[in-house]
């Protein structure tokens, strides 16, 4: 075991608390991402659509989920909360602006979802689409963002307090990496649409997919030159643990693997191929950012990192605990929903 | 305005308009038990058909739950940032906790429940609305666990200093059971139980008023009755242990709630007005010695007054008086109610058509879905309002606990797109409420046959 653990670059010997609440933390975000990204990207490709028809098949595919969905968002800031309460603290009231904007956006979207159908007037159903496409849109160039400036670093000062603007925090980079989430969600989301509908809106979703994943190609490969021209930190771990590649090699196949997976027929192997990519990626984000977790670029001394972030070791074993019986239960259950839920949509009486 | 004011403004407002819909989901998700239980249990259609109607009725309030719940979760970060550092080691576990336990407890299986009629039998279906009950439950569990040790903390240990000290755990259930947690947990529950009650009883009041669905009408009502008589007997009960506890906890507080500005033997107050430039109270009715011996069980022990507390340690008085006092007075009217409800069910002249019960009662059934709602609003008004100037009882001040990194006008933008956002919110749900309402139950089909497919080429629109 040692062995192995030791293997993993900044690890020594069995990991510590911190280091699995890095990991755990990193998986609920990842949970969220997988999740919701498809139903975000869903949104996102909402108004390609042609008929009033086929847009409730689209808000019916994700209609059972995608409120679940957004518990791993609660969960994740949850567990942010206790294990690394000085990350919390920075962020939330670092980005505020952009953060209350995107829980405004997740909002938006979710009355959009409610209100849409409810009445038969085209204006009132297009309004609607709109909005929801907006917030979807919007929601996930947010989350972009924010994950780029975390890769960018941000300005702290020595008592970890965010010393940045708002405008600070819409740099390039940060907005290159949230297009690329738009194009990575909207992937998702084809994906997701071509596996929960059939006949022409079926059709017209594996043309999304072919456009979606050129789109995200390219964001990818621009994301990807960026980090490495400005970011090289990123990079290190990469260089000095050479095997790490497999990382990204693995996040290519994948997304090469969803043409393939679509020509031939398999919907539900192309959205595992699909989140496998999002895996990777996210996977990739961990390995460059452990130790820390908010990176300071102008006094990279005052960084939070698993260490001075972290609650108490007391704290973390006893969310370890909680966290050792909650999460295969959570696990076992959303496959249950999922296994329920399984199949093409149609719509009823209880539809959108 | 400065950050402090519009912050604790942001606060109060976002969570007050997330409770109202919370309570709600408690309470008809303890409805919906019972209800599909007695299907379950006796067969009868009827059941069935209310709870596939409560059912729609709690999805919504859970969706607007949730909506709203999701600004809470980052609002200690974003607004509070200084005080989510000070707790983040005590609070974030039972925040944590929340999320792994309940939430996704009750989002998982509120699909089964929705969406599920026909996907899944009968016995599955009641297992995902005892699992969507439990869950509303577990919420309630972990965010009352939370603020309670806000309130009264316990088992902690305080490190650092000046503007690094913070707390840490050093006993997890000492925390858990912080000394006012399971008094203001079953107070709350229970509040919650009163909310889903009346909502059942007024909608069935407003069917038997219109002679619509009037089978639905008049078995639903005896159910909402029984949950209220019962809520609101135990609300007394629960409420009174609280004022015990407080009393011993917070007694600021406790003095703050009754307006008593001198340690003396104190008279129980039933209205007044606290006039706080000359320390005392007027225009009341009070009941010579009955705070002493409610709070001690003792007519002759003097009760804490607010001139033991320096004046910058002391909460608002009035506006907590005056809080406290409109929920307990809302608590004796429900009680009141359901006690006439169910003398008039008993009587048999609750659904007979007999003019001053559809006069005066039903109306005032049909009213009586703001009474817990507005109980449950003011108490948490009179409870967080009351523990000030401390944001975490005797440790943190509220001043003290804002985040440095955001300035006045950032929180007023914020405060001004939640208030839209929320506007919004409670339009559509009156509007679906309504809709729902209007639309009445649905006769019962046989839980196998599919739903029919609404004929959707009728809306079809050509694409803009
Ligand atoms: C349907 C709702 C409802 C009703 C009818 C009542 N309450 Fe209440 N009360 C609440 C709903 C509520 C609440 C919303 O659940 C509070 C706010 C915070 C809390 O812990 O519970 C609360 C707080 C609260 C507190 C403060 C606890 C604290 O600060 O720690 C006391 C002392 C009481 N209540 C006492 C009573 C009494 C004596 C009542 C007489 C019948 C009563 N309440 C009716
Ligand atoms: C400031 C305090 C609060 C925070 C941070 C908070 C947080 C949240 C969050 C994040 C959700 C959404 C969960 C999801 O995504 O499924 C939620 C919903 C919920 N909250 Fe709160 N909450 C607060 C106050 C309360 C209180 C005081 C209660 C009850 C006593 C409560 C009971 C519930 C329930 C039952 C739900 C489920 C949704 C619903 O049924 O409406 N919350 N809360
Ligand atoms: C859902 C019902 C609740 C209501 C209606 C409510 C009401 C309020 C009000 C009115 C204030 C402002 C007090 C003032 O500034 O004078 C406040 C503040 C606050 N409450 Fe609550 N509260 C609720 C639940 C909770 C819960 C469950 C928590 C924590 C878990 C919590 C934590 C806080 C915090 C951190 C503040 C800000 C600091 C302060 O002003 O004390 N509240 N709340």
């Amino acid at each position: 075991m040692n062995l192995i653990f030791a293997q993993i670059p900044g690890i020594d010997g069995l990991p510590t608390l911190n280091e699995v609440w890095f990991v755990l933390v990193g998986v609920l975000f990842t949970g969220y991402v997988m999740l919701d990204g498809f139903d975000l990207g869903v949104g996102a490709l909402h108004l390609f659509t042609k008929t009033d028809e086929e847009r409730r098949y689209m808000l019916n595919a994700i209609g059972p989920v995608w409120d679940g969905n957004e518990v791993w968002l609660v969960t994740g800031g949850g567990a942010l909360f206790a294990a690394f309460p000085e990350v919390y603290a920075t962020v939330f009231s670092g980005f505020y602006l952009a953060f209350v904007l995107l829980l405004f956006s997740l909002i938006f979207r979710a009355v959009a979802i409610e209100f849409r159908s409810k009445r038969p007037e085209a204006w009132w159903r297009q309004t609607w689409d709109v909005l929801f496409s907006v917030g979807s849109v919007l929601s996930s160039f947010l989350i972009g963002v924010a994950v780029g400036n975390i890769v960018w670093g941000i300005p702290l000062d020595k008592d970890h307090e965010f010393a940045g603007t708002f405008l600070g925090l819409l740099g390039p980079y940060p907005i290159l990496l949230g297009v690329t989430t738009v194009a990575l969600f909207s992937m998702h989301g084809a994906i997701y649409v071509v596996m929960k509908t059939e006949g022409e809106l079926q059709t017209r979703a594996r043309g999304w997919i072919k456009n979606t994943i050129i789109f995200f190609a390219l964001t990818y490969v621009a994301t990807s030159l960026a980090t490495l021209l400005y970011v090289p930190r990123m990079a290190v771990p990469l260089q000095n643990h050479p095997w790490l590649f497999a990382i990204p090699l693995f996040n290519i196949l994948a997304i090469a693997n969803v043409p393939r997976e679509i020509h031939l027929g398999n919907e539900f192997k192309a959205f595992l191929s699909s989140c496998a990519a999002m895996v990777a990626l996210m996977a990739l984000f961990g390995v460059g950012m452990f130790p820390h977790l908010v990176f300071c670029h102008t006094e990279p001394a005052n960084s939070l990192d698993i260490v001075n972030a972290a609650s108490s070791q007391k704290t973390l074993g006893i969310m370890f605990i909680i966290a050792c019986m909650g999460v295969p239960i959570v696990l076992a259950y959303t496959v249950c929903i999922y296994w329920i839920f399984r199949g093409k949509v149609k719509l009823g009486a209880m539809s959108y | 305005m400065d950050v402090l004011l519009l912050s604790r403004i942001q606060f109060a407002f976002t969570v007050a308009f997330h409770y109202i819909y919370p309570p709600l989901s408690i309470g008809l998700g303890l409805v919906l038990v019972i209800m599909e239980g007695l299907w379950i249990s006796t067969g009868d259609k009827l059941y069935h058909e209310m709870a596939r109607f409560w059912t729609k009725i709690f999805a919504l309030s859970f969706a607007i739950g949730v909506a709203t719940g999701i600004v809470m979760e980052f609002e200690f970060g974003t607004n509070w940032a200084t005080y989510s550092r000070y707790v983040g080691d005590v609070f974030g576990s039972a925040l944590a906790a929340e999320g792994i336990f309940a939430f996704f407890l009750e989002s998982g299986f509120l699909a089964v429940l929705l969406f599920g009629w026909d996907k899944v039998g009968p016995k599955m279906h009641f297992f995902s609305t005892c699992m969507v009950c439990l869950g509303a439950h577990f919420s309630a569990v972990w965010i009352m666990v939370a603020n309670s040790w806000q309130q009264t903390p316990a088992g902690y240990h305080i490190v650092g200093e000046g503007l690094h000290a913070r707390a840490e755990i050093t006993d997890f259930w000492a925390m858990v059971f912080s000394p006012s947690s399971m008094d203001r947990l079953s107070h709350t529950v229970v509040g919650a139980w009163q909310a889903g009650a009346f909502f059942v009883i007024s909608v069935s009041a407003y069917y038997l008023l219109r002679r619509r669905h009037l089978d639905f009408a008049r078995r639903s009502m005896k159910v909402g009755l029984c949950v209220a008589l019962a809520g609101s007997l135990l609300q007394l009960i629960t409420g009174d242990i609280s004022a015990k506890h407080v009393a011993i906890n917070q007694p600021a507080k406790l003095a703050a709630f009754e307006g008593l500005y001198h340690t003396e033997v104190a008279p129980l107050y039933v209205f007044g007005w606290v006039d706080e430039t000359h320390q005392e109270v007027r225009f009341g009715f009070a009941i010579p010695r009955m705070l002493s011996y409610l709070t001690y069980g003792d007519a002759n022990k003097p009760v804490t007054g607010l001139q033991e507390f320096a004046p910058g340690d002391r909460p608002p008085v009035n506006f907590v008086f005056q809080t406290y006092h409109a929920m307990v007075a809302i608590g004796f009217a429900l009680i009141g109610l359901s006690l006439l409800g169910v003398f008039l069910w008993w009587r048999g002249w609750l659904f007979a058509e007999i003019g001053w019960v559809r006069r005066l009662v039903l109306p005032l059934m049909v009213l009586s879905v703001l009474g817990p709602q507005f109980a449950n609003q003011l108490g948490w008004f009179s409870a967080e309002v009351g523990r000030q100037p401390w944001i975490v009882y005797g440790l943190l001040r509220t001043s003290d606990a804002l985040s440095k990194a955001v300035k006045a006008d950032a929180v007023l933008t914020s405060l001004i797109l939640f208030t839209v956002i929320y506007l919004l919110l409670f339009v559509l749900f009156i509007f679906l409420l309504n809709e729902k309402i209007q639309h009445g139950p649905e006769a019962d089909k046989p839980v196998t046959e599919p739903e029919p497919l609404v004929p959707t080429q009728v809306l079809d629109q050509p694409r803009a």
